[in-house]
């Protein structure tokens, strides 16, 4: 569809916005998001797919009582409906002193930071050069090494997102980002034994994607865990790759949820203030710097980011709130709504968690310690890990150190011990910082004791 | 949702410039949700969404495209968008005339739209009530109440015109429990492709008191063990352990790629031979039940596996036609958004003949499962996660002390031969299975089971 052609999100958003009535408040939050998505296997095109999608979801808070709808379309009669069941729902809502939408002046102290996170580029590419890059991606890894036998998978994808978020308070904000990303999953060995190894690089325009590297980690990855082995159960050190690292960092951002912590649901609740990780960890969410993945200008409910310091030298400073459980827990906003699409209300979350780095690299790292586990991927995070009770237990796949250096791959274990725990048992945090799609960067982390399961 | 002739005219245009197959997926699905946290009906969320996703197959090449307009401009639209992205493969133009009919009748007896809001509300206001009343450990209570109803209707250049109307009802609790030793959760979750009526049978204080029992239970567990052990699984808990384990090793569209553990199997012994394996869309009332899966393809039993030898994959309609067999209606999508794949329906062991509590007599040491909390697997080495939230230690064939939380960790092939004893009773658990950034609805289920040796991933010794 020509740009023309296309619906003002904003003039939408403000006119359900403004359907306000008495009392009521009305938050509107209306998106578009343009995909592509190419799929390619064994050197031909497996399938393409082009798509824009378009919707709204609607918050109405009457008097305390807070109901929300949503709908896939931005046809106006349909937007319509939608603010009329939002506000049927709410009449089933009961009373809470802490609902409301954000206003103004609440966040009027925070300024909101200029962030370049759109490329126009994108959508100049055509889709013969989107097809391009994901057979390189495939013929490079194929190419990375002689015992890849195949590819499990082979993509490109773009998205671009656009959304308005009005309310009836007057908070008005503008959002809009693209990114785009190839990956390569890679089959290493003969039939009697597979591995397999991921690579990835993610950018926000194709031009900036270096296809090479997502190639070769995928095929090394791969590679150097051919011939391993179960090993047998013990307490080591454990090394964790910046991969896993960032996926434990979003699970400790995720129990630093204010919301979780005023209901009781996080091992964090009634630790403020005190010492929760070793004396090496400052743990910050800064979704104002563009370099993250999840950089934003302003949070799911308009208000504008901010940096956020949770842990400090191992002590516990701040929780992430948005409007409600900001006002709930008596410290207002730290910028931190986030929502899922227009499909729910906003929650609360991190967009851009990170360990202020430390001095050794990987290699200084793992050369630090003489015998232990270096951990290249985990599994079952959303079936292994509470971040209520803290428990830790996940299957793992990587590779022994020995004098200070990697050895013998290993697979079919599982390393555990408790959220709490490794936090203080965080021996070095690696120089290494890596900027990744998730709501967290990563770089080599050495927990200095944990359970490994296997033989 | 379409008139014929639109679908038509839409399948002439997917075709006009070359293609060996085309298809109009449409879709209307409204869901319902209300959730009590904290002590108070937090929020009830209303959602509906409507459109069609086109493909167009051409040689080696599916291109895809979908609108959320169902105007025949829209629809035409589209069709040229996906016939554009098949453009790089072989071609070859079709006319279509279509036979059957997209009409179909809804699986549920009470439809959630015709319940009013404030019955929803009510049942979750009994299961906080008593889960509180449970136990004076139980600090936190989150219970929902969420329905879909989701109407398909799919038209291809086969000639095929066809339709679904799914019902779904889910309720969930989760309470958090606070004791000496911290803090823990224990969630129930029911749910079926019924409407309103799934309340007949699930009573929402049972649900809630079944998921407080669990929290305060394992207030007084003890650290898993870390190691080796015998596992025994309460019927229904250990579906997933199988799901896992091998169900998505079966999925044609894996094994292709060469990238599952059981490809080239077929006709080999793979299992222990108490092991019959079945996926079957068309249980009723089933949590991943349909009447027809999201290719127009009738929902049907399919023994994946019998008395331990391989039989057969799963299939959609792009690898059964490439196979030059027939589909075994396994082909499934989240929305018209997305382009459908192999994915499970209703996966099962059917039940042995051993006395469920005689396998836990029978086991000296070892690890009863009554409650699990979802897997991962990677197929391609077999290897797969799962992890448990309600566990006790057997010692000497007696139920112990409740575990802590962890994950257990096998590979497919080898826990499949290691099945040891079959019980003869039998229960399912519905659950989201997500494949590829997809998720859909599907159950697992059971009976009583013993597996011979499982990797524990706890930190106790063994």
């Amino acid at each position: 569809m020509p740009e023309s052609d296309r619906p003002d999100l904003f003039a939408i958003a403000r006119r359900v916005a403004e359907s306000a009535r008495g009392s009521e408040q009305i938050e509107a939050y209306v998106v578009r998001g343009r995909e592509t998505d190419v799929r390619v296997f064994e050197a031909d095109v497996e399938s393409l797919s082009v798509s824009e999608t378009e919707g709204m979801g609607v918050r109405v808070v009457v008097d305390g009582r807070q109901g929300y709808a949503w709908v896939g379309s931005l046809e106006a009669d349909l937007l319509d409906e939608t603010v009329e069941e939002a506000r049927d729902n709410a009449e089933f809502g009961e009373f809470d002193e802490a609902n409301g939408l954000l206003a103004p002046a609440e966040v009027a102290a925070t300024h909101a930071v200029d962030l370049d996170l759109w490329r126009d580029e994108l959508f100049a590419v055509s889709t013969d050069a989107k097809v391009k890059i994901a057979l390189a991606v495939e013929a490079a890894t194929r190419a990375a090494d002689h015992r890849v036998r195949g590819l499990e998978d082979a993509t490109y994808g773009d998205v671009g997102v656009e959304a308005a978020i009005v309310n009836s308070l007057g908070v008005e904000a503008f959002a809009r980002r693209t990114a785009c990303s190839c990956f390569a999953a890679a089959l290493a060995g003969e039939h009697s034994e597979t591995q397999t190894g991921y690579g990835f690089s993610v950018a926000r325009s194709p031009e900036e994607l270096d296809v090479d590297s997502a190639a070769r980690d995928a095929a090394d990855r791969a590679v150097r865990l051919l011939g391993a082995t179960q090993p047998r159960s013990a307490r080591l050190p454990v090394v964790l790759d910046p991969m896993v690292t960032a996926s434990f960092l979003a699970i400790i951002g995720g129990a630093l949820n204010g919301e979780s912590i005023l209901k009781g649901r996080s091992f964090f609740a009634g630790r403020d203030g005190q010492d929760v990780a070793a004396a090496n960890v400052t743990l910050i969410d800064d979704p104002t710097d563009a370099r993250a993945y999840g950089a934003s200008t302003f949070d799911a409910e308009g208000a504008p980011t901010r940096r956020n310091a949770l842990i400090v030298d191992g002590t516990l400073r701040g929780f992430l709130h948005n409007r409600t459980s900001g006002h709930r827990a008596g410290v207002g906003t730290t910028g931190c709504a986030i929502r899922s699409g227009f499909k729910s209300a906003p929650g609360v979350g991190a967009r851009a968690l990170s360990l202020r780095p430390g001095s050794d690299d990987h290699d200084a790292v793992i050369a630090s310690i003489p015998d232990g586990l270096y951990v290249q991927s985990v599994s079952g995070l959303h079936s292994g890990v509470n971040t209520v009770s803290g428990d830790f237990s996940v299957g793992a796949e990587g590779l022994l150190i020995r004098d200070g250096a990697l050895a013998g791959p290993v697979r079919e274990i599982t390393i555990a011990s408790t959220l709490p725990r490794m936090l203080l048992d965080i021996v070095n945090v690696g120089a290494d910082l890596t900027w990744l799609p998730s709501n967290a960067t990563g770089m080599t982390l050495l927990i200095g004791e944990m359970s490994m399961s296997g033989r | 949702m379409i008139d014929e002739s639109v679908l038509q005219r839409t399948l002439h245009a997917a075709l006009r410039n070359g293609g060996d197959f085309a298809e109009v997926f449409a879709e209307d699905r409204r869901v319902s949700s209300a959730r009590f946290d904290d002590a108070k009906v937090e929020e009830l969320v209303s959602g509906r969404e409507r459109g069609a996703g086109i493909r167009v197959i051409r040689g080696e090449t599916t291109g895809f495209a979908h609108t959320a307009d169902l105007s025949e401009q829209g629809l035409r639209l589209a069709a040229e968008a996906a016939s554009a992205a098949a453009r790089n493969g072989s071609s070859r133009a079709r006319v279509v005339a279509l036979s059957g009919s997209g009409a179909a009748t809804p699986t549920a007896d009470v439809l959630p739209e015709s319940v009013d809001k404030a019955r929803k509300v009510a049942l979750l206001e009994r299961a906080d009530a008593a889960a509180r009343g449970e136990s004076g450990a139980i600090r936190q209570v989150s219970a929902s109440y969420s329905d879909a109803r989701r109407r398909t209707l799919i038209a291809n250049s086969d000639g095929l015109l066809t339709g679904d109307d799914q019902v779904r009802t889910r309720f969930f609790v989760q309470c958090v429990a606070v004791g000496d030793s911290g803090r823990q959760t224990g969630t129930e979750a029911p749910g079926g492709a019924r409407g309103f009526e799934l309340f007949d049978d699930v009573d929402p204080e049972e649900v809630a008191r079944t998921a407080a029992r669990r929290a305060v239970t394992m207030l007084d567990a003890r650290p898993a063990p870390s190691g080796k052990l015998p596992v025994v699984l309460k019927r229904g808990a250990g579906g997933v352990l199988f799901h896992e384990a091998c169900g998505h090793g079966l999925e044609a569209d894996l094994v292709a790629k060469d990238a599952s553990v059981f490809r080239g199997r077929i006709g080999e012994q793979v299992a222990s031979p108490l092991v019959t394996l079945v996926d079957d869309g068309g249980r009723a009332h089933e949590w991943g039940a349909f009447a027809v899966d999201d290719e127009g393809t009738p929902a049907r039993r399919n023994v994946l596996i019998e008395r331990g030898v391989l039989t057969d994959y799963m299939w959609d309609y792009l690898r059964s036609r490439k196979d030059g067999r027939a589909s075994s209606g396994n082909g499934r999508r989240e929305t018209y958004q997305h382009l459908p794949m192999v994915r499970m329906t209703n996966t099962f062991l059917t039940p042995g003949e051993d006395d469920p509590d005689e396998i836990i007599r029978q086991t000296a040491h070892g690890l009863y499962c009554v409650a699990l909390g979802g897997g991962q697997v990677n197929t391609a080495t077999g290897d797969f996660v799962f992890g448990i939230t309600e566990a006790y230690m057997i010692e000497n064939g007696e139920v112990t002390e409740p575990i802590r939380a962890a994950q257990l960790i096998g590979n497919g092939p080898e826990t499949l031969l290691r099945v040891d004893a079959l019980g003869s009773d039998f229960d399912t658990w519905p659950g989201m299975c997500g494949k590829d950034g997809q998720s859909v609805p599907v159950s697992s289920g059971q009976p009583t089971l013993r597996v011979s040796e499982l990797t524990i991933g706890g930190t106790a010794g063994a």
